[in-house]
């Protein structure tokens, strides 16, 4: 301990002042000029639950990308074989996430095993079963590969949800991943909720693919879907009722352009109904790939399907070169702004699932940061009116160095930017209690030594450099407590964790160094004969 | 002001029978209560489910309220009042989550009229979290156990680490107890408040300790027994009064705090008070039962 009591005060002093300083900023909104240019003007950070707003914890199914892939590769290599004439028969993506094919003769089997090597590098041959000169073959992707794609995926749909959470306009979101396959998203002060859900939620993949046109779509439905077709539904509002029917499609599988040759997409109003409708426009590339899709298929309806929905399944009427589209049909206002802000930022390249949501709403925070505050005051009345009566004068500097405690703690939580919770302000108030159970230790001990028949400036130093190791075994206990709570919460808890470490240091701080110097001071060089206590 | 005389000479270790016959027959009560409760009421946290907080504008009904759920297939749900014209609706399960807070809002503008209501807070976990945060919890409080036997091993010696955690499994086993008899929800927040339990009760046990350790360096020839008795007395003001500063605040918590945390403030009062009576009662006495059991090699040095 530092002997000069000038320096320990000045120590004290500026120890409390910085608590002050960082705190301020959170106490008035109005800072004058010269202290935001010097001083610290960070308010505390109020958690979700004080300030209201959503907390997601997200799962990205990765393996739904791997699965994408392969169904993509799968189509892409049937058109290959054919386009090479190459013979097989029944390409299909099977349910374990590989392609299974049956190469009828050697000489398809030659020429697929060549055309493997050279297109398809990410494939392996899992499993190949020789009857009668036919191969029945299966193809897995390697698994660095299949590792690769979902860490892509992960990383992508971050990237994604930003983009999105960007533009619906919220201010300081926080959104992070954690372990390998969760997402966290934090929205501070969202107001409707179940709108940024679904912005965050949707995959909002689009896809163009023609209607299969030349099969039936009858047959389909009764289970005899044509290889390279698919079927799929579309809601389609029926005006009369105002009902929504589902409507089938029989459509080819295979995806002509994607939402990734989008190079904008934004709400307009159509001159025809009023109706609000979201204008496409394709890149460079994707303008080039509309062209010739239209050109090849005038006539010929193309569907315009959204994460696996036909939207709408207008006929091409001509050939289409500008590169622009539109996406009609019965929008609500804001589900068209929904729909253009997922298509500019992008879809999702898997699916994501909402396995946590804990939302706040404004009053409900409000009330709680009231609640808070009224319990801190009353319980620091409490114990201060127990202690002035209890200890008298010596209780006195107890309750000065408590609420010096909770102006350094709040200052703290300012400077390091820790976030506040409801759980966190009953921290404050156990620390209240904690804080001033350093001080009856010491006291009582001074008390003890009193009794003993010790000088008053004789027992106080007994009594503080007896109470000294007590108080910091007693509090690393409870410190270390806090640690591990600190570990395995979350959210608000972590919110106490924190905020009861910081009180416990700090309080020990306050008891053994702060109420000392002003004993000290009372005793300093005067012959005090007994001390209030 | 002296709430303690000074020289106070209470038999605690004479009593070491009784008191044991008082702890064990609590321990044994919780265990009970929660076999008899068929396991604890989880919350949502570690049961998995959704929870909606409503408030209405004026006095609604449950049955009002279970009414509007008909049409969507939740009219029997549990509802809980909250607070004034406040109620937490719980409903279990994977019931499609995402949709429910948004379906709930419907139905009830539908039924009641929009305005009427506010929906204040919706949590939603779904089953792999709650397992999740069911290991998590149930670790934290092992961990933290082992934790603090490590700790006071360091610090004094390994008998006296015995009682100390005899007294922690005590504390917790009881706090859990007095839940599980009320059929308070069991969420996170609880466990927030066992942990600080485990920390803070071990506070007043290692006072115990302290002077216990102090005053056997100082006798070397007394006996254990009668070192552990005059500690205990002597340090019986400070120990009563450090949980008592506590006991206040959280008492101010508990009414003032408001309905969010009034379940974890019911929480930390009973563990105050039992941790109180812990350190007084069953911590220090273990450590002479232990010592019976096997002596301490470091006789008089500790």
């Amino acid at each position: 301990m530092l002997k000069s009591i000038k320096l320990r005060a000045l120590l004290a002093l500026v120890v409390c002042l910085a608590g002050l300083f960082f705190l301020i900023p959170s106490m008035t909104s109005d800072l004058p000029d010269f202290w935001k240019k010097y001083l610290p003007t960070d308010k505390i950070r109020l958690g979700l639950d004080l300030q209201g707003g959503m907390h997601l914890v997200l799962e990205v199914h990765a393996d739904k990308a791997v699965e994408t892939t392969m169904e993509r590769m799968a189509i892409d290599m049937r058109e290959t074989l054919m386009d090479k004439k190459i013979r097989f028969r029944n390409i299909e993506r099977t349910n374990t996430n590989q392609i299974a094919l049956e190469l009828p003769d050697s000489a398809s089997r030659t020429a697929f095993e060549k055309l493997l090597k050279d297109s398809y590098p990410d494939l392996d041959v899992a499993s190949s079963q020789i009857t009668e000169g036919r191969e029945a073959i299966s193809l897995k992707m390697k698994d660095k590969r299949a590792a690769d794609i979902k860490k892509l995926a992960v990383e992508q749909s971050l990237e994604t949800i930003r983009n999105r959470v960007d533009q619906f306009g919220i201010t300081e979101p926080e959104i992070i991943t954690q372990g390998d396959d969760r997402i966290i998203v934090q929205l501070p002060g969202v107001k409707d909720a179940a709108r940024a859900k679904n912005l965050i939620g949707k995959t909002a993949l689009l896809e163009f693919k023609l209607v299969d046109e030349g099969n039936s779509l009858d047959g389909a439905l009764k289970g005899i879907v044509p290889d390279g077709s698919m079927i799929a539904h579309g809601a389609s509002l029926d005006r009369q009722t105002g009902r929504r029917v589902s409507v089938p499609y029989l459509l080819k599988s295979k995806t002509l352009m994607t939402g990734g040759s989008l190079e904008n997409a934004q709400v307009k109003i159509s001159d025809r109904f009023g109706e609000p409708y979201v204008a496409l426009k394709f890149n460079a590339q994707g303008a080039k790939d509309f062209d010739r899709i239209t050109a090849e298929n005038v006539k010929k309806r193309l569907a315009i399907v959204l994460d696996g929905v036909v939207h709408s399944a207008p006929v091409i009427q001509e050939r289409i070169s500008g590169g622009d589209a539109q996406i009609t049909g019965s929008f609500a206002m804001e589900e068209a702004k929904d729909l253009a802000i997922v298509l500019r930022a992008g879809a999702l390249p898997a699916p994501v699932n909402i396995l946590e949501e804990r939302t706040v709403g404004p009053s409900l925070g409000q009330d709680s940061i009231d609640q808070g505050i009224r319990s801190v005051i009353i319980g620091g009345l409490l114990v201060a009116l127990f202690m002035m009566i209890y200890y008298k004068l010596s209780g006195l500097v107890a309750n000065l160095a408590f609420f010096l405690n909770l102006v350094i703690i709040l200052g703290a939580l300012a400077a390091f930017k820790a976030t506040l919770t409801l759980p966190g302000i009953a921290a404050l108030v156990l620390i209240i209690g904690m804080a001033v159970d350093a001080n009856v230790l010491i006291f009582e001990r001074v008390r003890e030594e009193l009794r003993l028949g010790k000088t008053p400036r004789a027992a106080i130093d007994a009594g503080y450099s007896k109470a000294f190791v007590t108080i910091l075994d007693a509090n690393t206990t409870t410190l270390i407590a806090a640690l591990f709570l600190f570990g395995f919460g979350t959210g608000p808890i972590k919110g106490f964790a924190v905020t009861l470490s910081i009180g416990i240091v700090v309080s020990i701080f306050t008891a053994i160094f702060i109420t000392r110097i002003i004993f000290d001071l009372f005793i300093w060089k005067r012959n005090v004969r007994s001390i209030s206590i | 002001m002296e709430l303690i005389k000074p020289g106070i000479n209470i038999d605690f270790v004479g009593k070491m029978k009784l008191v044991f016959g008082i702890s064990v027959a609590a321990m044994v009560i919780s265990i009970a209560s929660i076999i008899w409760h068929g396991g604890l009421n989880y919350g949502i946290d570690f049961a998995g489910g959704t929870l909606v907080q409503l408030k209405f504008q004026k006095a609604t009904s449950t049955e009002q309220i279970r009414n509007a759920f008909k049409p969507i297939g939740l009219q029997s749900v549990v509802i809980q009042p909250y607070g004034d014209n406040e109620v937490v609706v719980r409903i279990g399960g994977d019931a499609a989550g995402k949709e429910l807070s948004a379906m709930i809002d419907e139905s009830l503008k539908a039924t009641l009229g929009p305005g009427t209501f506010e929906v204040r807070r919706v949590e939603m976990v779904g089953p792999k979290v709650g397992k999740d945060l069911t290991q998590k919890a149930i670790l934290a409080i092992v961990f933290s156990w082992i934790g603090m036997l490590a700790y006071i091993a360091w610090r004094f010696e390994f008998r006296y680490a015995v009682g100390g955690i005899a007294a922690l499994v005590h504390d917790t086993t009881i706090t859990i107890g007095a839940m599980s008899l009320l059929n308070k929800e069991f969420d996170l927040t609880i466990v927030a408040a066992l942990l600080t339990i485990i920390g803070y009760s071990i506070n007043d046990t290692i006072v115990v300790f302290d002077r216990i350790r102090e005053n056997a360096r100082k006798n070397i020839k007394l006996p254990l027994a009668q070192v552990v008795n005059d500690s205990i007395n002597q340090t019986l003001s400070r120990t009563i009064l450090m949980s008592f500063t506590v006991f206040l605040v959280l008492l101010a918590l508990f009414f003032l705090g408001g309905p969010v945390i009034h379940d974890f403030s019911f929480a930390l009062l009973v563990g105050v008070v039992v941790g109180t009576y812990s350190s007084i009662f069953v911590a220090s006495p273990i450590v002479l039962v232990w010592e019976q059991i096997r002596p301490s090699k470091n006789k008089g040095k500790k």
